[in-house]
């Protein structure tokens, strides 16, 4: 009796102990939630609130005359013709009238450079489209140039001293009589989704780095997810267990840590110098990036094939259907969900890649959208790099916004996982 | 399932280069970071200005360029890069050697690098051997024992009494950096070979001589400040005993704020960087694979793009973006070279 008095007395005694004990790990596992969840808000809220801006455009309004006198002078026509003509000429003119006083040079000079130089190729562009432009006078939405942009954003102070500001005073005068017609504004910028990169940070834009970026997933995407699930498959459910298939699993689970620069230099070796594929294409990147994502989704997919029970299996086998028959129609359809899981967070981990298409030339200014996978191209973790590394103050915006649509793409193909795996699982 | 991917990638690969084979549409552009920013300009204003495509531009350093542009002649070779420095002879023999034997060079510029500090505080005027004397790891024994000791000088009156008692303090550009290279080769160096000691030991020990007259001192006087010159020039801006390495283009837009030390007499000014008179600067060029000529469309158009006064002029685009222009009779000849497409004939 004594005995279990005394044991109810110890327990009694560390009671209070275990249950500090316990509030203790809870409080230190919500202190990790916290420090966890605020550490991404703040890194979000440092991205937003810099990238936000880049979505937006500064644009001048000025009356556009499209004098024949520059852009076609003998009347021929001639698409030849007209895209040779200096249509810089045509906003500068339209400058030089808004502001006649501008007459010195250094006034002159400030005043041209109040819009981008890109205006001249978008003119030049829809009176190419549209020859019955010419002679003919239009008001349109210029866009400015980037320091402008700065300055209308506020990135640039205005009552800074003028030695410490890239816009001078001039400019700045310039910009506020604009200011006070209401020719300024701020737009959504196309240009950034749409366009291709640029040294000019007001036409450089991440459509380019979309479109690599698409076309390098898409190749890895179709070769990563049949072979990774063929691998699997045939492991899982047909190899026979001996010493040759378990070095392949672990030489499997080696290469998944491998360190993705590794596959970049494999990448170079194999896809570039012994085949002779074309530097900087997306279809080389998709390869490499393939051996790279082959490990997480073969582990993963046979972890969703050992999760299915073998009850299934046997009940397969049990009405007479072949091994074949018993994966394909009762075991793969079950695990698929696992698989399209790993997959996609394989696809993940490749989309944010960047180190080993170092190696394969696919870090380059490429200016042209790619419109195959042979094309040269760029992708967006590495035009994210190329755009931190400018000099221009604009490209800071654009290095934030670009991270943004990063992470945008990301979220969408989360999103996507779980509702494949919700539709998939209902089948079920 | 090793066999799977192997046949796959055999099979695209070999439909992948049938196609590659026909034709590349693009120029592939490859080397070095201290011109990629002039080169992707022109080849903006290039892609669009003509019906061609936009050239590709691979930023790779310029020796890993050119041992790219030295491996073979086909569409799968680069067919431009660009170089911070001359090509060397054994980087001829290499490219002669894969059958690269007809090499058009092009000086494209030049690039000063300047020793600045806050307008605030006074100007120096220093030799190399200053330069050297005050940011060398190692230097020859100040008491005359004839071997190289690790950097005493602590402020600049102790490397040279004319110059003022403020501490040595040198913001500079990091090792990964083109500007940081030819700093060395060119400031420190100049001012290294001006000890007899250490000239006699580029004959009988050329890596030391190498260790010596490039090791940058690590003890805090020189001061890592990131690949960002814009940084620096703030950096000076507050603390008039300073100094920042950088480029030219950096101090002629920051004129108002810094101003650029006297080495060995000259002032770093426009005139005497592009006369050569400034010692610390340097020629910027490219080299052309003359068989891609006429297989590889826009070669010639780009170079005719690259070598025009609107773009490489006194007033042109590259000098907005800081290129140092050439004098008017070297671009003259430089674009001669351009257009009759004329082979370098050793060095």
């Amino acid at each position: 009796m004594t005995e279990i008095a005394d044991s109810t007395r110890i327990v009694k005694e560390s009671l209070n102990k275990r249950y500090a004990s316990e509030r203790r790990f809870r409080r230190l596992g919500l202190m990790a939630i916290f420090f966890g969840v605020s550490f991404v808000l703040i890194l979000f809220a440092d991205i937003f609130s810099k990238g936000y801006t880049a979505f937006l455009q500064t644009q001048i309004e000025l009356e556009i005359f499209y004098d024949p006198a520059i852009i076609d002078p003998g009347h021929t026509n001639d698409p030849q013709v007209i895209g040779k003509a200096d249509f810089a000429k045509l906003y500068k003119a339209a400058l030089k009238e808004r502001f006649p006083d501008a007459t010195s040079r250094s006034a002159r000079r400030d005043l041209y450079n109040l819009v981008s130089n890109g205006v001249a190729y978008s003119l030049r562009d829809t009176v190419l489209d549209n020859p019955g432009l010419i002679g003919t006078r239009l008001t349109l939405w210029l866009v400015a140039d980037d320091e402008i942009d700065m300055l209308i954003k506020g990135h640039i102070h205005r009552d800074a001293p003028e030695s410490d500001r890239r816009v001078s005073n001039q400019s700045i005068a310039f910009i506020e009589q604009l200011e006070a017609s209401d020719s300024v504004r701020k737009s959504f910028s196309w240009t950034f989704l749409t366009a291709g990169d640029s040294r000019e940070p007001e036409q450089a834009g991440i459509g380019g780095a979309v479109m690599g970026s698409l076309f390098t997933l898409l190749v890895t995407l179709s070769l990563a997810f049949p072979i990774g699930v063929a691998a699997a498959i045939y492991l899982e459910e047909f190899a026979a267990k001996n010493q040759f298939t378990d070095l392949i699993e672990v030489n499997i689970n080696n290469l998944a840590a491998v360190p993705s620069i590794v596959f970049g230099l494999l990448g170079l070796a194999v896809f570039l110098n012994f085949f002779g594929m074309p530097r900087s294409a997306p279809l080389v990147g998709g390869l490499v990036l393939t051996l790279m994502t082959l490990p997480t989704i073969i582990i993963a997919s046979r972890a969703s094939l050992k999760s299915v029970p073998l009850s299934i299996r046997e009940a397969a086998l049990g009405v007479g259907a072949s091994k074949v028959q018993t994966v394909f129609h009762h075991v793969l359809p079950q695990a698929m969900p696992g698989m399209m899981t790993g997959t996609i967070i394989g696809m993940a981990q490749a989309l944010g890649e960047s180190a080993p298409l170092l190696m394969i030339g696919m870090v380059a200014f490429i200016v042209d959208i790619p419109t195959s996978p042979l094309d040269p191209s760029t992708v967006l973790p590495v035009q994210i790099f190329l755009w931190a590394d400018s000099p221009e103050r604009a490209f800071l915006e654009r290095t934030s916004a670009a991270i943004m649509v990063l992470l945008g793409f990301l979220v969408a193909m989360n999103a996507l996982a779980v509702i494949l795996r919700k539709r998939f699982e209902k089948r079920w | 399932m090793l066999n799977k991917p192997i046949a796959l990638a055999v099979a695209l690969a070999i439909s992948s280069t049938t196609t590659q084979a026909a034709s590349r549409d693009y120029v592939s552009i490859v080397g070095s970071s201290t011109v990629y920013p002039f080169a992707t300009v022109v080849a903006e204003y290039f892609g669009k200005t003509s019906d061609m495509k936009t050239p590709k531009i691979e930023s790779t350093g310029s020796g890993g360029g050119l041992k790219l542009f030295c491996a073979g002649v086909g569409i799968e070779h680069p067919d431009i890069t660009n170089s911070s420095r001359r090509i060397k002879q054994s980087e001829i023999d290499k490219c002669a050697s894969n059958g690269v034997d007809e090499i058009i060079e092009i000086q494209i510029g030049y690039d000063g690098i300047v020793l600045a500090n806050s307008k605030s505080a006074e100007r120096m005027e220093l030799s190399l051997r200053d330069i050297f004397l005050a940011l060398a790891k190692e230097v020859p024994d100040p008491n005359g024992s004839g071997n190289l000791v690790t950097n005493p000088h602590t402020t600049w009156n102790d490397v040279n009494p004319d110059l003022p008692a403020i501490r040595i303090e040198v913001l500079g550009p990091p090792p990964t950096s083109g500007t940081r290279d030819a700093f060395a080769e060119l400031a420190l160096e100049g001012g290294c070979k001006s000890f007899d000691m250490i000239k006699d030991m580029k004959k009988s020990d050329n890596l030391g001589y190498k260790a010596a007259c490039h090791t940058v001192r690590e003890d805090g006087a020189y001061i890592e400040a990131g690949e960002n010159d814009n940084l620096i020039i703030q950096k000076l801006d507050a603390n008039p005993d300073a100094f920042g390495v950088f480029g030219f283009s950096f101090l002629d837009q920051n004129s108002d704020k810094v101003q650029g030390s006297v080495i060995n007499g000259v002032e770093p000014e426009f005139e005497n960087i592009s006369d050569g008179s400034y010692p610390v600067s340097r020629a910027l060029y490219f080299y052309v694979k003359k068989a891609h000529i006429g297989s590889v469309p826009g070669i010639e158009g780009y170079l005719a793009e690259f070598t025009s006064e609107k773009a490489w002029g006194d007033e042109g685009y590259l000098a907005d973006k800081g290129l140092i222009p050439m004098p008017t009779d070297e671009r003259a000849r430089f674009a001669a070279d351009a257009a009759n497409l004329t082979p370098l004939k050793g060095l």
